[in-house]
């Protein structure tokens, strides 16, 4: 009966979304308040019936009702409760019907923070997301249902991925459909714009805290996977250009840029056409992301052949939302430059060129992530496309990119002057070039990427400090106090370039500088790495919940004195029957000793893999830091006064603000 | 001197019975280079992991052919020749430099170039811009404008 009410609310929400999307369309077309009035309900009605759906699917996952088919395939009696719930986004079918719930969920948040637009702005944002549900609601009621049911049902079922069984994947697809899902809003806007033709810069200023809190999840659902994949995945890797990495990591880049180019949009009246453009290229790319990943074209592009349906049901609904809005952009961008002249050397003028460094480093990710599929698609053998690729093409792309990321925020808008900041960029490219050398010197061993790397990180870091001590000499006064009256939105941007700054660091350490050791280990063995001492005390059996394991038990000294004992497992897990490798890390600032046991040999003894993994943590932290910019840039005071209604915006001065 | 002394605490430390681990591969040296070797290519029979880091049976098939060969003395290019060989290029991480990967490996860099011609044609235009046409101010009391309006 459940999943049968399920199944009931996702038509009504399907009916409510047409409502959401086309009175109010018409209405802010003819300028019909009441036809407009009909977004704001019927646009929560709906969040409220797909709500209903996604907990009637998570209720049939909780009390393992196997008779419904993608209960059966991915769940088990015997899983924990709380991969029970998970499990409900692990399959293609409930994590589509996420996806249309976190939507419903963004536009119940514009419906609620949109009171200060105009009403026919409004009504146009929540009605062009309204077509976004549409398409979303009619794609699982066709080809994706999540409550079919099996006859007969099976007595259990055949268990989650083992892989997906992590505290990591209970918050990691949430964050990330946060993420991806909250560029609709940005798109929304500028489909708004389009359609209104009124491209003004007001616009900017209102889509710019929503795209900074989706670009916040994305970044947390980002830094979160690769968390879990170094934990998890038992190979000590944290990335690896996967293509289901690439898929989130291309939306990202596509915000990246949207939210420097709605700067300069919202400042100067700049690059309207473009900050438009890119709006639409972020949620495309959301899209894309969610095609590759959930169409199954990645694991094998014959299967997705031999059963199309769903696969052309996305196409065809990313051709109509790529091409409808090229289209509309196409007749309605505005035909003269916008916004004031600028020089060569000015704020503007970097963030533009942060603009296409970027997207050309998304076309990039792009291109290799999509030449295998075409390859084989169009009968050209196989080929792969990998992390030697990935590195080669993207690493020399960014580079640039990382070292303007000193200048621009130093540099002032409309025209800065290059001579008035040579003494800035001289100190910082001393300091910068000093810590490259330190860090060969303390490291013991020349390895230029690493001090590049290290020295590209310094030479952010120390333009950060330069940008804030211009900003106290401007404000003057008392430093304390006059740090608190620095805006959120410059702290914002700061605290995400260190978080950058601290990645790129934490980056060039761990691969330069990481060492491991592969042994065969007899009980009482030792190896040795990187000062450490790692001792082999043989195996014990142990049981999971849903799993058997065998927990190595393996003692980690330093200089003869005894620090710390890991545990790493091998299981097997009992409905699958498939085997897992849990790492057991010891976690540090400086450094993670990682070890993961291989295969069982002779005699009790095992293969044992161990890591020392110098400053990997920093990818976390620096992840953290740029997570927290993302946060204070969009809770900057000038958005929160356009909440609240009241007083009028704060002047800016000129030249001081991303 | 400290090593050394380092060295002889550890000695004294370390129970009598313990033995030092052996590597998995003998020689170091073959293992360092497989190990290099091994990162670029794929695992054929794992969703997408490389044949260092997988803990398949056929990746550890694969890699100690591959200290085999080297042992025999075969270099890099030689051992990834006979593995392209049996299983094509499938195998390698970093696509070859053939005909049809002309655009995989050119695209970047045509598309830097694009941005960088958009990047000069914009301020070249931008820079003629007469003064008279600066809307920036303009633009922002007018959005200043609307926000006031709002409600």
């Amino acid at each position: 009966m459940i999943p049968e009410i399920g199944h009931f609310a996702l038509i009504l929400a399907l009916l409510l979304a047409l409502v959401q999307a086309i009175p109010p369309l018409i209405g802010a077309h003819r300028g019909n308040a009441t036809l407009m009035a009909v977004a704001r309900p019927a646009a929560q009605g709906q969040f409220l019936f797909v709500a209903i759906a996604y907990g009637c699917l998570a209720y049939s996952f909780l009390v393992n009702d196997f008779s419904v088919a993608n209960v059966a395939r991915n769940s088990f009696s015997q899983l924990p409760a709380v991969y029970r719930f998970a499990a409900s986004w692990g399959s293609h079918e409930g994590s589509i019907l996420l996806w249309a719930l976190i939507l419903a969920l963004w536009t119940t948040a514009v419906t609620i923070w949109s009171r200060h637009l105009p009403e026919d702005m409004s009504a146009r944002v929540i009605g062009v997301m309204g077509l976004v549900s549409f398409g979303f609601l009619l794609f699982i009621l066709v080809a994706s249902n999540p409550f079919a049911r099996l006859f007969p049902a099976p007595m259990d079922g055949s268990d989650l991925n083992p892989l997906l069984q992590d505290p990591g994947m209970v918050f990691h697809p949430p964050m990330l459909y946060m993420g991806y899902v909250g560029f609709s809003v940005a798109f929304a806007f500028a489909i708004a714009a389009l359609l209104s033709g009124k491209m003004d810069v007001a616009w900017a200023r209102w889509s710019r805290p929503w795209t900074a809190v989706a670009w916040v999840f994305l970044s947390i659902g980002i830094t979160g996977g690769s968390w879990w994949a170094y934990n998890e995945l038992g190979w000590g890797g944290w990335w690896f250009w996967d293509p289901t990495e690439n898929a989130s990591f291309m939306p990202w880049l596509a915000g990246t840029a949207l939210l420097h180019s709605l700067a300069a949009t919202e400042k100067r009246g700049a690059f309207k056409n473009w900050t438009v453009l890119l709006a639409i290229l972020a949620f495309s790319m959301s899209l894309v992301g969610t095609f590759l990943v959930r169409s199954g074209v990645l694991s094998s592009v014959h299967a997705f052949a031999t059963d199309p349906t769903r696969g052309i049901f996305i196409l065809g609904f990313l051709g109509v939302v790529i091409g409808g809005s090229l289209t509309l952009f196409a007749f309605r961008a505005a035909k003269m430059p916008t916004g004031g002249s600028f020089t060569w050397f000015s704020r503007e003028s970097l963030l533009l060129a942060n603009n296409v460094v970027l997207v050309a480093a998304l076309g990039a990710v792009l291109l290799g992530t999509l030449y295998p599929l075409f390859m084989d698609a169009l009968g050209m053998g196989k080929i792969s496309v990998g992390p030697p690729y990935f590195n080669s093409v993207f690493v020399p792309l960014i580079t640039p990119l990382l070292f303007l990321m000193g200048v621009g925020p130093l540099a002032r808008w409309k025209q800065a002057s290059l001579p008035g900041m040579a003494k800035q960029l001289r100190v910082a490219l001393a300091v910068a070039a000093t810590t490259g050398v330190l860090v060969s010197l303390v490291s013991g061993s020349f390895k230029p990427m690493v001090s590049f790397g290290v020295a590209l990180a310094a030479w952010i870091v120390i333009t950060i400090y330069l940008g804030f001590a211009e900003r106290l000499k401007y404000i003057g006064g008392e430093k304390l106090p006059a740090l608190l009256k620095i805006p959120r939105g410059f702290w914002g941007m700061q605290m995400a370039h260190l978080g950058l700054a601290w990645v790129l660091a934490g980056i060039t350490l761990v691969s330069g500088l990481e060492t491991e050791r592969n042994v065969k280990m007899n009980i009482g063995d030792t190896t040795h790495l990187a000062g450490y001492d790692f001792t082999f005390q043989g195996i014990s059996p142990f049981e999971g919940p849903n799993y058997r394991a065998a927990r190595g038990n393996i003692e980690v000294a330093s200089g003869g004195k005894q620090l710390f004992v890991l545990h790493p497992q091998k299981r097997i897990y009992n409905a699958s029957g498939m085997p897992m490798t849990e790492a057991a890390i010891d976690y540090g600032f400086t450094r993670d000793v990682y070890v993961a046991l291989g295969d069982e040999l002779d005699n009790g003894a095992w293969t044992v893999r161990v890591f020392h993994k110098p400053f990997i943590n920093w990818l976390w932290i620096g992840g953290f830091f740029l997570v927290l910019g993302g946060v204070l840039a969009a809770s900057d005071r000038r958005y929160r006064i356009a909440l609240r209604g009241a007083e009028q915006p704060a002047v800016v001065p000129q030249g001081a603000q991303a | 001197m400290k090593r050394w002394l380092l060295a002889l605490t550890m000695l004294l430390a370390a129970p009598l019975w313990a033995a030092e681990a052996v590597p998995v591969g003998e020689d170091p040296a073959i293992e360092q280079r497989m190990v290099n070797l091994s990162t670029d290519l794929r695992c054929l029979v794992c969703q997408n992991e490389t044949l260092a880091g997988s803990h398949a049976e056929l990746a550890e098939d694969l890699r100690r052919e591959i200290r085999q060969q080297m042992k025999q003395g075969k270099s890099d290019s030689e051992v990834i020749q006979y593995l392209t060989d049996r299983y094509g290029d499938f195998v390698l991480y970093k696509p070859p430099f053939r005909s049809y990967t002309l655009l995989l490996w050119f695209g970047p860099f045509i598309f830097l170039l694009g941005g960088a011609a958009v990047w000069y044609f914009t301020l070249k235009k931008r820079r003629a811009m007469k003064p008279a046409n600066q809307a920036g101010s303009e633009a922002l009391k007018q959005a200043v404008d609307l926000l006031e309006k709002r409600n």
